[in-house]
């Protein structure tokens, strides 16, 4: 990526405050994500002595989302962060702590509520049948004497997600804050801000909507890039969750793209999506579909590559590290560690860069769909 | 919970939360500090353009300043000129005046040394007259003492006077 | 049967990955060669580089995430 200059230089007095502060972000970064691997070496040992060591139930543990934030040990003795679990049941809604579940996800430990009972089997919260002592499934999974309510718990997931939220409002305040008082261009860690505005104001959305519409669409672009950003950042430190590596949260983020599109998409666009001028008639229905599948799968790859870009390296880290575990060697370790700090520092350049191309992709759909077209 | 089938209740709580933090920032964040950062643009801009049209003005004042010069050191140029000239005229003029009254002097110098000749000349000839009238008198007086000798005498002019 | 499963979803994938390396590998080929041929544009091409290289990417994630499909519904 070429930052767009200008505005560095026109900000010089703080730029090397600017790269100091950064030099420090960078190092606390590194330093920190090294520490899952501290945390997972000491944490799993433990499980293998009692039962075989699988890796796939463990990267699934890892990258997938939860009903408490569990940061290291194991059972009763382990550190997890209890959250609110919020069903809604045919009965009305019932909200209990996650601790309750006393850190089981094999759906033994039942939780009696509002006169009716449920068990957490691998995260998923399902209401016993009248008589069910434990959750039963057939051969095809299929859950025999239990039903599953609405789940609309505070999970891990979202508990992360709110930090983002937290941390993006104390940084934006403290931005705009700065703004309210003074005219100059700030300096530090608001200059490292600021800088990353104009880099999405000047290189996304003045390029990709055009001068004159770009202005609409700043607050999403912004809010989008800096939220999956800091997400992706946050999503590297040990213990913490994978949010922007969950489907459900790229989904809701691409039907934001897609909103957006089919709201803004002026008469051109929906033109050149359901009846395309200047071709034969009988072609035009079949170009139509085309369009609009078009018009769906492009959010739809946009919510699949950020998914995919996060999970796939949560996936590799933790690969790496069950390396060990899997050949129950820890000389593995002298290989294995090394390639798995490289991964996390390509994490690094991934988590800007999927931010990047998020706001970027997005940022070009709807700028096709605003644009004004030359008529021929 | 499945890795590729996304959960109601997730969905749910990012749409939510990520509309409240989009809708708040965009109010009381980005709104601010885009305007504030179009305004300081902007100020750079006009800055910029009035630092260049300062420079202008510099250069124009440079320029006129040259030119006042050009023009003062053209007239004291003109000025020495003449000075110079009006120095060679008078120095001429002078030497004119000089010898024009030198001359003057020289002639009546002249003239009264010519004067005073002629007086002495004419008190000379005064003189000479007198004297010679005293001489001839004397002279005279001795030869026409006798009555013969005067008879000869104005005989003698009688026929000179004749004669001519 | 399941292994048999898990073996061509993991096929498929590396697959995709084979196709997308190829795409990603010319798109980058590409993208250096313009910018030595034409320095001054290099943030332009760089940006495009990226956009392109993201959507060949996203095609080759659409294949990884079929075959992820393939393996979990076993």
């Amino acid at each position: 990526m070429q930052p767009n200059l200008e505005p560095i230089i026109l900000s010089r007095p703080g730029t090397m405050i600017a790269h100091k502060s950064l030099k420090i972000i960078v190092t606390f970064t590194l330093a920190l994500a090294l520490l899952p691997f501290n945390a997972f070496a000491k944490a799993d040992p433990q499980a293998e002595e009692s039962k075989e060591f699988n890796p796939t139930d463990m990267i699934m543990h890892h990258i997938g989302d939860s009903h408490g934030w569990h940061f290291f040990g194991e059972g009763d003795s382990s550190f997890t962060l209890p959250l609110p679990v919020i069903l809604f049941t045919d009965n009305g809604m019932v909200t209990f702590m996650s601790s309750e579940f006393h850190h089981d996800t094999e759906g033994q430990y039942v939780v009696e509520k509002d006169g009716m009972r449920f068990v957490n089997y691998h995260e998923d919260i399902y209401k016993l049948d009248a008589g069910a002592e434990s959750v039963e499934f057939d051969e095809e999974h299929n859950v025999l004497n239990a039903s599953k309510p609405w789940d609309f718990s505070i999970t891990k997931n979202v508990a992360a997600m709110l930090l983002t939220v937290v941390l993006m409002l104390i940084f934006f305040f403290g931005l705009a804050g700065h703004h309210k008082k003074n005219k100059k261009a700030p300096a530090g860690f608001n200059n490292i801000l600021e800088t990353l505005v104009l880099f999405v104001r000047d290189e996304i959305a003045r390029p990709q909507i055009g001068e004159k519409k770009y202005m609409k669409f700043m607050p999403f672009l912004l809010t989008v890039f800096f939220f999956i950003w800091i997400t992706n950042l946050l999503g590297l430190l040990p213990g913490a969750a994978n949010v922007t590596g969950n489907i459900a949260v790229t989904v809701s983020l691409g039907l934001f793209t897609l909103a957006l599109i089919l709201i803004n998409g002026n008469r051109d666009f929906w033109q050149h999506t359901l009846w395309m001028p200047g071709i034969p008639t009988f072609v035009k229905p079949i170009l139509a579909v085309v369009e609009v599948l078009g018009l769906i799968i492009k959010p739809v790859a946009l919510m699949i590559r950020l998914f995919a870009n996060i999970t796939a390296g949560h996936i590799i880290i933790l690969s790496l590290i069950g390396l060990i575990f899997i050949l129950e060697s820890a000389g593995v370790a002298g290989i294995s560690v090394p390639f798995a700090l490289f991964i996390t520092i390509l994490e690094l350049l991934v988590a800007f860069l999927q931010a990047f191309i998020f706001t970027m992709l997005s940022a070009l759909f709807i700028g096709m769909a605003v644009a004004e077209h030359e008529h021929h | 919970m499945d890795l590729i089938t996304p959960e109601v209740g997730l969905i749910f709580w990012q749409t939510i939360v990520f509309l409240i933090l989009m809708l708040i920032l965009a109010k009381f964040a980005w709104k601010p500090i885009l305007g504030a950062v179009r305004t300081r643009e902007e100020s750079i801009n006009e800055a910029l353009v009035s630092a260049e049209d300062a420079r202008k003005e510099m250069q124009n004042l440079k320029a006129d300043n040259e030119k006042l010069l050009q023009e003062a050191r053209a007239e004291r140029d003109e000025m020495l000129k003449e000075a110079r000239q009006l120095k060679e005229k008078m120095i001429a003029e002078a030497e004119g005046d000089a010898q024009e009254k030198a001359n003057k002097i020289v002639a009546k110098a002249k003239e009264s040394i010519e004067m005073e000749k002629r007086a002495a000349m004419a008190d000379i000839k005064n003189q000479v007259a007198t004297l010679s009238i005293e001489i001839a008198e004397k002279v005279i007086g001795k030869e026409l003492s006798t009555e013969e000798k005067q008879h000869q005498m104005i005989d003698k002019m009688l026929n000179d006077a004749t004669l001519n | 049967m399941e292994l048999l499963h898990v073996g061509l979803a993991a096929l498929g994938a590396g697959l995709a990955v084979v196709g997308a390396a190829i795409g990603v590998g010319k798109i980058g080929a590409a993208a250096m060669d313009a910018i030595a041929r034409q320095p001054e544009a290099s943030g332009k091409i760089q940006t495009a580089m990226i956009i392109a290289a993201a959507l060949v990417e996203g095609v080759a994630l659409f294949g990884v995430v079929a075959a992820l499909l393939g393996v979990l519904t076993t």
